[in-house]
């Protein structure tokens, strides 16, 4: 059986963001990288099914971006994985979600994976579009938002976290996509002798343009900072004269506190 | 111009947010059409045509199907945007629209600015504004983003009958939420605590203050997931949606979902150190602290 996880490195979302001078995404200097945090929970659940199936399948993990997105491929190879796709693409960050899907597309439409792994949204963009959009361009059957997935001889069972905590059962029957949501399992920590092991695996380098054919269908033409609530305030300072306004606003702009 | 409107149903009827997209349509200036895969019983109050599909007969969300009807919809009406709730439905069957027909999408939109639609990025902490270079394009509205329309008017009904493939996803029903062991929807106050306060043993502090201010503890999925606190007190999409008289988010980054389910709330206080954090966008008042310090001190204050 062959396996792909597709992961994007995202930076850490408590940073600042600013736009950058072209306007049009982050100014990505100062910033600290990870693996996408639904990412994670996609590589837990392709290491954990290989592990299942007693190793005999091949984990192959993909990124597109820049080089530094290789670190994040490293931590996927740490996890469990057997080996890295590198797409390089430093304008990875101005494609389109059509334009990202379909350069993942292309690359497994002759590698014949049973099972394609993503998790359901990059934390940076958040189009929740790729994963489906590479099971449609490679006609095989996708399933997003999975909080619950089994496999036993050729078939999926998932749990889809729909609104209200209410969850949808799906059956999948490979070859397959999923999109993975958080909580579906407990993401590892990739310990010192694996991060050792995973420096000998092999990382391919593929470049953007042998694989980008298309178009995009909806770029982006700004990146901003959205208004604040007009007339919200904001306290800053002494712990003690905050406490002393907030107790006073309370009092005078609600009726709960008495 | 002209939108088709995906209705959302589910175990057996009509959800609210399809009248969300009714207003969004609107401030579009775009003539309305829908496409509701339900019941006779269930088709929206609206002007105009509304398709119907059976969903005995197509499943009530079995995407292949969904698509072929949605399409179906698609070629009849010729609309220039079909439109659907940024939710599990709609996120789920947008892309493979988009996809069948070759054409642009833009998901999560919170608003329609000059040069296209505002999308939230960066966790909610940014936007963009997404421009379909294509002549049809496929649109996801976020939840609460636009305040539903009252249903009103009685549309044409035109059946669609479709006979499709699974193709391999099936639908085999529903899980129901877990009991509640609180209804937050009843609460006039409720202090939730997020991923800021740091470890579980800190759960107590915001519980205290709760109390305190005689309300009840909520959480931020993040919460929720690391087993902080009980899943019936999640406030969000996929948690409760709430509307209390005061809502004080404590350490909550304010992840669009987490906003789409308490944004009703009367008045918003939100304790977080990071002074660009997304619930600063709905606050009524920021204070910018470390949690675990003016929790403490805000709790004291009140007992006195």
């Amino acid at each position: 059986m062959k396996l792909l996880v597709c992961i994007k490195q995202v930076p850490d979302m408590e940073s600042r963001f600013r736009p950058a001078a072209d306007g049009l995404w982050f100014d990505e200097s100062d910033l600290a990288w990870r693996m996408n945090e639904y990412d994670e929970y996609a590589v837990e659940q392709a290491v954990q099914l290989k592990e299942q199936l007693g190793k005999e399948p091949e984990l192959t993990v993909l990124s597109i971006g820049p080089d530094r997105v290789v670190e994040a491929l490293k931590k996927a190879l740490a996890m469990g994985g057997d080996r890295a796709v590198h797409i390089q693409d430093n304008a990875a960050h101005l494609k389109d979600p059509w334009q990202i899907a379909s350069m993942i597309s292309r690359y497994a439409g002759d590698k014949g994976f049973d099972l394609i792994f993503t998790g359901m949204q990059s934390q940076d963009r958040g189009s929740a579009q790729v994963g489906v959009l590479v099971a449609e361009m490679l006609r095989i059957a996708s399933a997003t938002t999975l909080v619950d997935f089994n496999y036993a001889d050729g078939l999926i069972q998932g749990k889809r976290e729909l609104e209200g905590g209410v969850k949808g059962l799906v059956e999948l029957q490979l070859p397959a996509l999923v999109t993975c949501q958080l909580g579906l399992n407990t993401p590892r920590y990739p310990t010192l002798p694996n991060i050792m092991k995973a420096k000998r695996k092999p990382i391919e380098t593929i470049a953007a343009d042998e694989l980008l054919s298309e178009g995009a269908l909806a770029p982006a033409t700004k990146f901003y900072a959205p208004e604040r609530k007009a007339g919200g305030m904001v306290l800053e300072g002494d712990l003690s004269g905050m406490v002393e306004k907030l107790v006073g606003v309370l009092k005078e702009k609600t009726a709960v506190l008495r | 111009m002209k939108a088709l409107l995906v209705c959302e149903y589910r175990e057996g009827q009509l959800l609210e947010t399809t009248y969300e997209l009714m207003t969004f349509a609107d401030q579009l200036g775009a003539e309305k059409a829908a496409i509701l895969i339900g019941d006779e019983e269930s088709v929206p109050q609206m002007d105009g045509t509304v398709y119907l599909a059976e969903a005995a007969g197509c499943g009530e969300y079995n995407p292949a199907v969904h698509k072929q009807v949605v399409l179906a919809a698609i070629e009849k009406e010729k609309p220039d945007y079909i439109i659907l709730s940024h939710s599990s439905y709609g996120w789920d069957l947008a892309p493979r629209l988009a996809a069948a027909l070759k054409i642009g999408q833009v998901t999560e939109i919170v608003g329609i600015v000059e040069d296209g639609f505002e999308a939230g990025c960066c966790n909610a902490k940014m936007r963009r504004a997404v421009t379909p270079s294509t002549s049809q394009a496929v649109l996801t509205v976020q939840a609460g983003a636009f305040a539903a329309a009252t249903p009103q008017g009685a549309p044409a009904v035109e059946r669609i009958d479709i006979s499709a493939d699974t193709q391999g996803v099936v639908f085999k029903g529903y899980e129901p939420a877990e009991k509640k062991e609180v209804d937050l929807a009843r609460a006039e106050v409720i202090v939730s605590a997020g991923r800021g306060i740091g470890k579980k043993d800190n759960i107590p502090v915001i519980a205290e203050l709760a109390k305190v201010m005689g309300g009840e503890l909520g959480a931020s999925r993040p919460v929720v997931d690391a087993g902080w606190v009980d899943h019936s007190r999640q406030v969000g999409t996929t948690g409760q949606t709430v509307a209390p008289k005061l809502y004080v988010a404590c350490g909550v980054s304010g992840a669009i979902q987490h906003l789409a389910g308490m944004k009703k709330s009367d008045f918003v206080v939100a304790i977080n150190k990071d002074k660009d954090a997304p619930i600063g966008e709905v606050a009524d008042v920021l204070v910018v602290a470390d949690v675990m310090q003016f929790v403490p001190a805000l709790t004291e204050a009140l007992q006195k």
